[in-house]
Order: C-alpha cells, then sequence, then structure tokens
C-alpha cells in the first residue's frame, strides 16, 4: 500500500511543550534541561521537580541510546500510521527516556538493549518528529 | 490511620445485564443498577443521600438522582483515571458515611463500552489541558488504546522475569474457567484452551486478543452505609477493613515509562502497603482477589505488588493453580474483566461481596477476606472487605 494520504495525529501545542516540537522541526531532539541544579527531564514539565525551579533550557541529545522496552501494535489499525508499528521506549545516553517509532528494523528483529539512533522523522505535510533506527 | 477502620460497609449491590449491544441508554443502565443496589439493601431509592461515580462516566450524579427518586443529596463526587477510580468511588462514600457527611451512598458505573464510546477508539481531544499535553506525545506515533500503553510495561516485566506466552495464558483460561459457569458473564459455557490463546491474534505484543477484557454494555452499583447500620439491613454486609488510593512519583495515566524500574506496580505496592496497615492484616490473610484485569499482565503484577509472592515469582505462583478455586488466592471467581464484563472493575467488587457473602457462582470453601484493587497504570486504589 501506498502511503496513507491521512496525517498523524498531531500534538496539542501549549506554552509547556510547544517549544519541543519547534525545536523538532529544527531537526533538534531536545532535552529540557533545569537551569539551576542541572538534571535533565523529559516529557517537558515547567517546574523541576528535583529543586522546583522554572527556570529551564534544554540541551540537543546525542540521539545515541538503547531499547529500554518495546511494543509491536498490530490492531486496531488508525489511519496515519504504517503497520505493523513499532513503538520504542528508548533509553537516551543523556539518561532520559523518550517514546518513540522504530523504524527501519523488521517487527521480529527489535530486542531489549538493542543500540539505536535517531533518525529525524518527515511525513508528507512537512510535520517533523524523532524516530529510531538501529544503529549503524 | 485507622479511621476508616470497619467504619462502613457494602450493603447492596445490583448489575444490569452485561451485553455487547444494550441498546439503552447509559443514563437507563445506571438508573436500574441503582436501583438494584439499594433494593439489594433493603433500602427504597428515596432513602438515597450521596451518588459518587467516575469522571468518565457520561451520567451525572443529579441526572441518576432524578432518574430514580433518590432523596436530598448532602455529598456527591467523581473520581478521575478511568478503571484507576473503582476503588476510588467506594473511598469517597466510605469518607462520607464515616464522617457523617451522607448515610446511604450509592457508587454507579454504566457504559454502553461496546456499542458507543469504545476504549479501543484511542484518545483525542482539541482543548489544551496538562492531561492532553500528556497524551500527545504518545498520540503523535500512532500509541492510542490502553492496550499499547500497558503492553510496554508487561513487555519489560516478562523480558526480566522470563514470564512466558503461556503463562499470560493461564491466568486468561484461570478466569474464562470460572466464567463458563457464571450466567452473567460473556464466557458462560465458552470454554478457552491455551490453543485458542496462542492461536489468537497479536495486538500490542506480547499482548494477544485474550489477555484484553471485554468490550461491555452495562451499570453496576453499590450502596455503601455505615458497618453499624449495615448489620440491619437485607444482606449479610460485606464490612471495609481498609481502603486506600494511591498514586506515587513519576506517575502518569497509563504511561509512567520514565520511573527508574519498570518491572513493579508501585501505586499498588503502596496501595498493599496501606490497605494491610489500616486493616491490620497481611498477605497471608486474604483468601480471595478480585485483582483488577483489564490484562491478563496486570494480574500477573499485582501478585507480587500485594505481596503473595516474591518478584519473578507471580509466574510459578499462577502454574501451580493459585488463581484457581482450589488455589491459595482464588481470583475474580466470577470470570473478571476479562471474561465476566468490563463495566470498569465495579463488578468485580460486586464479586468481592458476593464472595464475602457466600453467594459467588465459584464460591471457595472458606472466605474471610477478600482484597480488590482498581486500574492498574493509572492512579488506583485497593481496599479490603471482611465479614461483618
Ligand atoms: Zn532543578
Amino acid at each position: 500500500m501506498s502511503e496513507s494520504l491521512v496525517s498523524r495525529i498531531k500534538p496539542v501545542l501549549g506554552l509547556d511543550n510547544k517549544w519541543w516540537w519547534d525545536q523538532a522541526a529544527e531537526g533538534v531532539l531536545a532535552i529540557q534541561r533545569c537551569q539551576v541544579c542541572q538534571s535533565l527531564r523529559h516529557p517537558p514539565r515547567p517546574m523541576c521537580d528535583q529543586c522546583q525551579s522554572q527556570e529551564w533550557d534544554f540541551i540537543s541529545a546525542s540521539g545515541k541510546g538503547t531499547v529500554c522496552s518495546f511494543t509491536v501494535l498490530h490492531h486496531p489499525k488508525f489511519p496515519g500510521y504504517d503497520y505493523p508499528l513499532i513503538i520504542v521506549l528508548v533509553e537516551l545516553a543523556e539518561g532520559t527516556r523518550i517514546t518513540s517509532q522504530l523504524t527501519g528494523c523488521e517487527p521480529d528483529e527489535v530486542d531489549f538493549d538493542m543500540p539505536v539512533e535517531m533518525v529525524m522523522q518527515r511525513d508528507a505535510d512537512g510535520f517533523q518528529l524523532p524516530y529510531f533506527r538501529p544503529s549503524q | 490511620m485507622n479511621s476508616l477502620h470497619n467504619k462502613a460497609a457494602i450493603a447492596g449491590i445490583g448489575c444490569t445485564e452485561f451485553s455487547k449491544a444494550s441498546g439503552r441508554s447509559e443514563l437507563s443502565l445506571a438508573s436500574e443498577a441503582v436501583v438494584a443496589a439499594v433494593t439489594d439493601a433493603g433500602l427504597a431509592p428515596s432513602e438515597i443521600d450521596g451518588l459518587v461515580s467516575y469522571t468518565l462516566d457520561p451520567t451525572d450524579e443529579i441526572e441518576v438522582a432524578r432518574s430514580v427518586g433518590a432523596g436530598d443529596l448532602t455529598f456527591f463526587s467523581k473520581v478521575n483515571y478511568g478503571g484507576g477510580a473503582a476503588v476510588g468511588v467506594v473511598h469517597q462514600a466510605v469518607m462520607a458515611v464515616a464522617t457523617g457527611q451522607a448515610n446511604n451512598v450509592v457508587v454507579y458505573r454504566a457504559m454502553n463500552g461496546r456499542s458507543g464510546q469504545r476504549n479501543g477508539q484511542g484518545v483525542s481531544g482539541q482543548i489544551v489541558t496538562s492531561d492532553l499535553v500528556h497524551w500527545s506525545w504518545y498520540q503523535v506515533y500512532g500509541m492510542l488504546t490502553p492496550g499499547s500503553w500497558i503492553a510496554m510495561i508487561a513487555n519489560k516485566y516478562m523480558n526480566k522475569y522470563g514470564v512466558t506466552a503461556e503463562d499470560l495464558g493461564r491466568v486468561a483460561i484461570s478466569q474464562r474457567n470460572y466464567a463458563v459457569t457464571n450466567p452473567r458473564a460473556f464466557g458462560y459455557q465458552k470454554p478457552l484452551t491455551m490453543e485458542d490463546y496462542l492461536a489468537s491474534k497479536m495486538i500490542a505484543s506480547p499482548l494477544r486478543l485474550y489477555d484484553f477484557c471485554q468490550e461491555s454494555d452495562g451499570g453496576c452499583a453499590l450502596l455503601i452505609t455505615s458497618a453499624e447500620r449495615a448489620i440491619d439491613l437485607k444482606q449479610k454486609p460485606a464490612v471495609i477493613r481498609g481502603i486506600t488510593q494511591a498514586s506515587t512519583q513519576g506517575q502518569e495515566q497509563m504511561t509512567s515509562f520514565y520511573r527508574n524500574e519498570l518491572s513493579t506496580l508501585p501505586e499498588m505496592e503502596l496501595a498493599a502497603k496501606r490497605v494491610y496497615a489500616q486493616s491490620g492484616l497481611q498477605a497471608s490473610d486474604i483468601d480471595a482477589a478480585c485483582l483488577y484485569d483489564a490484562f491478563t499482565s496486570e494480574v500477573v503484577m499485582q501478585l507480587e505488588s500485594f505481596g503473595f509472592c516474591g518478584p519473578g515469582e507471580a509466574k510459578d505462583f499462577i502454574k501451580e493453580g493459585g488463581l484457581d478455586i482450589d488455589g491459595r488466592l482464588p481470583n475474580n471467581t466470577h470470570g473478571g474483566l476479562l471474561s465476566e464484563a468490563y463495566i470498569h472493575g465495579l463488578n468485580n467488587i460486586a464479586e468481592a461481596v458476593r464472595l464475602i457473602r457466600g453467594e459467588s457462582t465459584n464460591q471457595p470453601k472458606s472466605i474471610e477476606h477478600v482484597l480488590v484493587s482498581s486500574g492498574v497504570g493509572v492512579p488506583t486504589g485497593a481496599m479490603i472487605l471482611g465479614q461483618s
């Protein structure tokens, strides 16, 4: 089948997460960083749960990580996504985790602790989001 | 900490027929279940002075109140987080009764979960709230359903402890065996074999079709009153020995993927610690359970959370028949959410009450205390029911 004409569900954009998607649109996998205690956090939140500071910036992640867990989705099939759909929970080298999609890998080849790297996916409608693929 | 110990009891239970297409409104189902619960207790609808439901329930308290002819209400409330609210609604009612806010509180949940809004249809939304921002991290990747969220944790747990498809299958089969003899159940007279289980289609690996609960239309309600008053009512009371809600650090709705340890259920461990402390009981005092079972893997993991076995030992507990009627912990003796119906956990509490009364269609020998939990992967809760 050719690529679906229906696009994926886009994230709602609010004051606490829009900046992250703006970075993705620029090709950056961002990790939020507390400016006071320097701890990293994902998914983004306005306050640091370690020191309660709302001062933050972000770093650009290396994109390197390993598969912490995964699931292969077969059913139900939603328009805008390709199945079987491999969802991975990636443990990034920087220590935070991110939920994403694994591409360039057969569903029966994905495994725990598998080294992966970020590759920025660009949809037909121009929307960008980080995917991961087996490390090359 | 002990202030809710033995203060309240479940004195009435009511359920509608469970089906795949009720052809009725949720208000109609809720009304029938609520009236059934108060009638079961030997009370009249006009004696209801409190109502509690789930935030996900489409029928507001006052709609039910008008519909059934309830009395003046002095307590009404709703509890968030899907199936996590199952114990939560009872907790609200117990607090209301224990503090004199109301005398006869009915908790209810009625849904057209198959013919109407189905959980498998996925989450979506337009208004920007912190909750929708949370879901959006998963929606954007096509992770839209409860099965997909639970699968991520189940896979991690299974990998860590060498849990197999057959181990999950044993949970599905144990509960189906109970349902086979329960006329209310979807699984009534429909046995399930390991061959059927293993041949069923993969939905969200490692979870297959039979690892998933039913999608059901129906309603359930429970009448909660003071333990003292319950003694004078029609039924043998199920006294609440301990009850708590529980949500722990790093909690997300269904997607708590960022905690250090992913092979445990910290909110269930908190619930366990609190209900055992409140009741003065421990795992060895529990004779049967209705562990929340939207997915088979949830039952496996909770056996460890509630201390029925050590970490990684649940698969052996199950293999030895621990969940079966003559096993260490008969579990979901009505078939549970997997094989009776999915009424968001309230039907599991109704079964726990039947076990205390000695009225289950699969009544184990001697039942003193029954443990009930609500939704897994969400802010949740647990309670222990005992004899009067
Ligand atoms: Zn900080």
